[in-house]
């Protein structure tokens, strides 16, 4: 055991703390070298100050964090790199039983359709501010998540102005099922199983989906600490190649039970497997006895799900510009792009066959259909990528993309 | 300005955490002070006693919402930013490690905040230090009960005599590479599984 490089990660209890967590109990991180300890965390803040005082070399990271804290959004950020994408997807919408019945009554369906359950929810937020009621609260985990840029781009696109005509707040996943309940919050964007957890509990129904609103949108990468994977890149590959396996045993349904019964476990997310099985399978519980199959609701490898798209980056950073967390420039932009490394992921991978894009970015929503792609080696299936609402981001125009949601987003 | 006129919040949901640090403020000629246990209103209490430091523990899942609310809420009058100086790492480590963190409002000098943070950070290890040794304490104590329990059942199951019972715990715990504790609660764990336990 002695020679094995020994790397520390934080982790949230969330079903994509998955690679990690199997990384480590299914021997692949060992097999890589590496003594792989896992730290689970109260608080993104806690993940970002133990990394950056070092306790910890990489962590389990909302997508967008690293960018936040090297564009300096956060207190005692340091320099963090996204060399890894920890899947696609596993984020849902859910909403209170009454704010259901509400949306119902103005034609939400339980189809999880993003289009129709906003236009609902439109209705809704319109009516109470005619009535006088007060305004809906909603809740994300971070603001620096994916969980807040999708909420707010679906609010948005449905023409409810997130910052006026709602109120987020912000509260940690383990809460959000018990908040709901208590009435304090209407709804919440979150990682599974919490979804899931309101919806067990009764307090919930399900409206929509992450894999709905951005199809193919990655939710968490692995954050490594800049300066530790400058010095230590050998440790940092075989890291990456472990994860990519683990990424490959948790793609196989062979092991779907086995992981769920990994993560429900007391030392990760220490709740009922069952809980794990909806985002696993797909097969996603609403509420009120109805089962939606969700295509790619939680994407572990396929579709190139570990890379560190370019594109991902500056869509998230798009979105720091569209809610007034930051102003835009080129120099910001760079920070956000050179946040994420393919470089180092292609390094890492490469050499074990694994199938490549071609690209290092691409134009989100271009693929409407699975679409066999160019690549270094094995074959590779990308897409269907993109936003509900149709539009495109295309990472070459995003001046074009920020001046037109800013005018339109925040008139 | 003199130490005194400092409004301190601190927010720990470990009351008896909470009240060691509110006696170091105090000791130090503190006497401000506002403890809250449960960040429920929290957002009210700010508002209304408008603190110039606020001290959390790390273990508090609240952090990312409080890290929020003083960066944009209506309800705090002036910026709020995490206590981070620059010019003292290891103050800096020492803070995360001892499971404390200041938030301070803007402009307050790092001479009238450091003493604070020093003092927390010194009664948070004091404090972890004492639970440790309760937790150990505790914990050898459950082991103890544990293993006989186990024993117990092995008594009954296989009629053996106490001595003989705990040779072959411990027989297996060696042949297993693992701890005693750990076959006795496996033991424990199974016999309770199959209904055979006394």
């Amino acid at each position: 055991m002695s020679d094995l490089y020994p790397i520390t990660a934080g982790f949230i209890p969330l079903l994509d703390s998955a690679l990690l967590v199997v990384a480590k109990e299914k021997g692949f991180a060992e097999e890589e070298g590496i003594d792989l300890t896992l730290m689970r965390e109260t608080s993104w803040a806690n993940i970002r100050d133990r990394l950056a005082v070092g306790h910890f070399q990489v962590a389990h990271m909302l997508a967008p964090m690293p960018i936040a804290c090297n564009l300096g959004l956060t207190p005692l950020a340091s320099r963090t790199i996204a060399p890894l994408a920890l899947g696609l997807g596993g984020n849902a919408v859910t909403v209170s039983n009454g704010l259901w019945a509400e949306m119902e009554k103005h034609g939400a369906e339980p189809d999880l359709d993003p289009a129709r359950s906003g236009k609902a929810l439109k209705e809704v937020v319109v009516g109470a501010a005619k009535a006088g009621k007060t305004m809906l609260r909603f809740a994300v985990v971070h603001p620096h998540s994916g969980h807040n840029y999708e909420l707010r781009y679906w609010l948005a696109a449905c023409g409810i102005d997130p910052d006026r005509d709602i109120e987020i707040v912000i509260l940690p996943p383990p809460l959000m099922a018990d908040a709901l309940g208590a009435g304090t919050i209407d709804g919440y964007c979150v990682g599974e199983p919490w979804n899931t957890a309101s919806v067990m509990l009764g307090s919930g129904r399900i409206a929509t989906v992450k894999a709905a609103i951005w199809r193919g949108s990655p939710e968490k990468v692995l954050g490594a600490q800049a300066q530790w994977a400058e010095t230590h890149p050998e440790a940092l590959t075989a890291l990456l190649r472990a994860l990519y396996r683990a990424a490959v045993w948790c793609s196989d349904v062979v092991n779907r039970d086995e992981l769920a019964a990994l993560l429900g476990s007391p030392a990760y997310i220490d709740r009922p497997p069952e809980w794990m099985l909806p985002a696993l399978s797909g097969k996603i519980d609403i509420g009120g006895g109805q089962v939606i199959a969700v295509d790619e609701f939680f994407v572990p490898l396929a579709k190139a799900a570990t890379f560190p798209w370019k594109s991902h980056a500056l869509w998230f950073y798009s979105q720091m510009v569209r809610w007034g967390q930051i102003g835009h420039s080129k120099e910001n932009e760079k920070i956000a792009r050179e946040t994420y490394r393919p470089d180092i992921y292609r390094a890492a991978l490469e050499p074990l066959g694994v199938a490549l894009p071609g690209a290092n970015a691409k134009v989100e929503g271009a693929l409407e259909q699975a679409t066999p792609v160019g690549s270094a080696g094995a074959s590779l299936t990308l897409g269907p990528d993109g936003f509900f609402d149709g539009s495109l981001f295309d990472p070459d125009q995003i001046d074009a993309y920020i001046a037109a949601q800013t005018g339109q987003g925040r008139a | 300005m003199t130490a005194q006129s400092l409004a301190i919040l601190v927010i720990d949901e470990n009351r008896i955490r909470a009240s060691i640090i509110e006696e170091g403020l105090r000791e130090n000629g503190h006497d401000n002070v506002t403890v809250v246990h449960d960040i429920a209103g929290i957002a009210r209490t700010i508002a209304e006693i408008n603190p110039d430091v606020i001290v959390i523990d790390l273990e508090n899942p609240n952090r990312d919402t409080l890290e929020n609310m003083f960066q944009l809420s209506r309800a705090v009058k002036r910026p709020i930013a995490m206590f981070v100086d620059r010019s003292d790492r290891a103050s800096i480590e020492a803070s995360v490690e001892a499971g404390v963190s200041a938030y301070v409002v803007d402009g307050l000098k790092r001479e009238r905040v450091k003493p604070i943070l020093d003092m927390a950070i010194v009664r948070f290890n004091a404090f972890s230090h004492l639970a440790r040794e309760l937790e150990a304490a505790r914990s050898e104590l459950e082991d103890r009960k544990m293993i006989e329990r186990a024993k117990g059942i092995l008594m009954t199951s296989k009629g053996l005599s106490e001595e003989d019972a705990y040779a072959l715990l411990r027989k297996t715990a060696m042949n297993q590479n693992r701890k005693i504790v750990e076959i006795a609660q496996s033991l424990v764990t199974a016999a309770g599984l199959l209904g055979e336990e006394p």
